[in-house]
């Protein structure tokens, strides 16, 4: 059947709800409404108003009381409504969801599934199109998945309401009605595994979340110049999936890395690191980066111009291919 | 036609009913006298009431050897609770077994009333680990550093509780200073609606770190800000544990029979330094000091149990004594206590197994073994960290 990435994850959150009663969903807007994406739309009418609830609007209030929730014994699956209004709860997710359990020494479990629609590309006015993911990534103790298709949409969000360990669940909004003929309940590998979602031989593009579509119509476009890219979606951002990254790039000798991040300290600077770390002599050129600017999100009509696509990972390839 | 919507709602709460007090309750005089309240009944037996003194006196005492334990090195910082006994023990008390506590960092009484053993606390101080007592065993969450944000976790919790049907009851701390900051506001804000069972307990000790109270808010009191979420504001005198217990008690049923939620000020005056790194000579009177010592807790609840011989020479000797042997037990755990296995340090991060930090766990361990064959003069540094790769 023909299923967005939206219908998946609130397939996903409508399973684990009705598997675990203890699994809550909440935040701005989530419950009459079914959230302003309709992620969480019929949760509320299925579950009823205690189990999926509208908070008052404080982001901080959502992640905080969160972490009670948590501690008292249920599964919360809080949503920051978008990218850039996760800011007032980084207290609460950096100081305490993220270290509650090392600051116990193991005795609190905080499986708090964090959900936060992500990235630009849809034409919205200032703040809803960041790409927050380093923040998070940076931050001991949180695990950091983004899908970059329906499958994952439902796979990696069942698995994040699974998980003891808080997860910060990036959903790239710019694909929510991204479709896949597909059957759920979805099956896939666990985050921690990256997926090859295009063989190739000649660079390796290592991309995630919204980048992923992008990069597979770049291997398509590159065909036409007779390059063979192999696109490799990250899906974890933390921990990352090392292993699969050199192994590619010890097959192709040469890597692009893309998102929509700024670049400096971005993923791809991460993955650069680790290539050269891991793969040093198997590099037929640098570890090249094809990324948002390192400027502020720009407005809406120049969303265009910032954004990383198929033209910027190709110009990137031939430049890695030219060494 | 719709309704009017700017007209007010005709169930608006009347706010006059959730106002505090003109002035604090106030049950004992400094002089010890009892002055009953009909609203604010003690629901004490004689048995508790010394049992609660007993608290402060071991609270101060091992309060005292805190601050002499970091003054000997032995731990990085502390914040002292001394003058806030009462403010502590004797809110601490009017909770129920399975009522559950979260703290600021300056909770040590709190921590007494709820058996957790102080010297687990203190290893945060010490800095061998970040906490050391089971939350779940003494319902007394984890010493929370980043100001007033343990308040939503105690809202969270209780509106778990709530749904859950559990007449549990949770009660956060905070203090003056962590008024002014957005997570109590959002905690008054979410408990307030959802009716969460929480007592926002503030002990107002009139400074953070520096800053005087009439630099921290412009509001009549600290309880007058409860209106503003709903909530009943009330107000006390925190050196007087009765009136602390009292309205403490009424809050906490209150919110245990589904009344929802409310704010405590309790006045109280932070007799130490903020902590022992702090300088109070800087921003306070020796003249302020010594009328302020004059409200003290501990005396006023003495005076009050010796009128009422409840009180006697030997018992108060067998709680000072009580008291220095739990000073010294906190000693004999703090004094030179050694951190644990530095690997520890990967084991708590995530529950998952991660391989990114079982290869950095591996790199600490190679570290360490390099060390130690340092000591004994044997091979030299051992590889790099993060050496390797497939070169």
């Amino acid at each position: 059947m023909t299923v967005t990435l939206a219908q998946a994850i609130n397939r996903a959150l409508t399973d684990a709800m009705a598997d675990d009663d203890r699994v809550l969903v909440f935040g701005e807007d989530v419950g009459k409404l079914g959230g302003v994406f309709r992620v969480t739309d019929g949760l509320q009418t299925r579950f009823g108003r205690e189990r999926c609830f509208d908070t008052p609007l404080a982001e901080s209030g959502i992640i905080g009381t969160a972490i009670g929730l948590a501690m008292y014994g249920y599964r919360p699956v809080p949503e920051m409504q978008f990218d850039g209004f996760s800011y007032p709860a980084f207290e609460q997710l950096v100081s305490h969801l993220a270290k509650l359990r090392n600051r116990s020494r193991g005795t609190l479990r905080l499986p708090v599934t964090v959900r936060i629609p992500y990235g630009g590309g849809i034409g919205a006015v200032e703040h809803h199109s960041e790409s927050p993911e380093t923040y998070w990534v940076h931050t001991a103790g949180l695990t950091v998945v983004t899908p970059g298709t329906p499958e994952d949409g439902y796979a990696l969000t069942r698995e994040a309401i699974a998980s003891d360990d808080p997860v910060i669940l990036l959903e790239p909004k710019r694909r929510y009605w991204m479709k896949a003929d597909i059957e759920l309940p979805a099956t896939a590998p666990p985050h921690t595994e990256a997926v090859v979602r295009r063989p190739g031989e000649d660079v390796t593009i290592v991309c995630y979340g919204p980048m992923v579509r992008t990069a597979l119509e770049a291997a398509e476009a590159a065909e036409q110049e007779g390059w063979s890219l192999e696109v490799l979606d990250l899906r974890s951002l933390s921990p990352m999936d090392t292993g699969s990254i050199v192994a590619s790039v010890q097959r192709t000798g040469r890597a692009v890395v893309v998102h929509e991040a700024s670049r400096t300290l971005g993923m791809g600077a991460e993955v650069a690191a680790r290539v050269q770390e891991a793969a040093f002599y198997h590099l037929e050129a640098p570890v090249l980066r094809a990324t948002g600017f390192d400027t502020p999100y720009p407005p809406a009509k120049l969303e265009g111009y910032w954004l990383p696509d198929v033209d910027r990972i190709l110009d990137l390839v031939e430049r890695s291919l030219a060494y | 036609m719709g309704e009017d919507v700017t007209a007010p709602a005709a169930d608006a709460r009347d706010p006059a009913s959730l106002l505090p007090p003109d002035e604090p309750v106030r049950l004992l005089s400094p002089d010890g006298t009892f002055h009953a309240d009909a609203a604010y009944p003690v629901a004490l037996s004689d048995a508790e009431l010394v049992a609660i003194h007993r608290a402060m006196v071991i609270t101060r005492r091992v309060d005292r050897e805190a601050i002499n334990l970091q003054r000997q090195g032995q731990l990085g910082v502390y914040a002292s609770c001394l003058g806030q006994e009462a403010a502590q023990v004797a809110s601490a008390w009017a909770l129920d077994a399975q009522d559950w506590v979260f703290p600021s960092y300056r909770e040590l009484g709190a921590a007494v009333v709820r058996e957790v053993d102080p010297a687990d606390l203190l290893h945060l101080f010490r800095g061998t680990w970040l906490s050391n007592h089971d939350p779940y065993e003494h319902r007394f969450a984890l010493l929370s550093i980043p100001i007033g944000t343990q308040a939503l976790h105690a809202t969270g919790f209780a509106m778990g509780a709530r749904l859950d049907a559990n007449p549990l009851v949770t009660i956060v701390y905070f203090g003056d200073g962590g008024t002014s900051e957005g997570d109590p506001h959002e905690a008054m804000t979410f408990a307030g609606v959802l009716r969460a069972p929480v007592v926002f307990f503030v002990q107002n000790n009139q400074y953070a770190i520096s800053v005087p109270l009439d630099q921290q808010t412009a509001a009549p009191t600290l309880a007058h800000k409860a209106v503003g979420y709903g909530l009943p504001g009330y107000r006390c005198d925190g050196n007087d544990p009765l009136a602390t217990f009292a309205v403490t008690r009424r809050a906490v049923e209150d919110a245990r029979a589904g009344h929802g939620p409310a704010l405590i000020e309790a006045l109280t005056y932070r007799m130490e330094a903020h902590t022992t790194s702090d300088d109070p000579t800087r921003y306070r009177t020796q003249e302020e000091l010594e009328a302020a010592a004059r409200t003290d807790p501990i005396a006023r609840m003495r005076n009050h149990l010796r009128q009422r011989d409840l009180l006697d020479d030997a018992t108060e000797a067998g709680f000072e004594q009580e008291a220095d042997e739990r000073a010294r037990a906190v000693r004999d755990a703090i004094y030179d206590a050694p951190h644990g296995d530095p690997l520890e340090l990967f084991d708590h991060v995530t529950l998952a197994d991660r391989a990114d930090l079982a290869a950095q766990r591996e790199e600490l361990r190679a570290e360490l073994a390099a060390r130690v064959a340092g000591q004994e003069g044997d091979d030299g540094p051992g590889p790099a960290p993060g050496a390797g790769g497939d070169a």
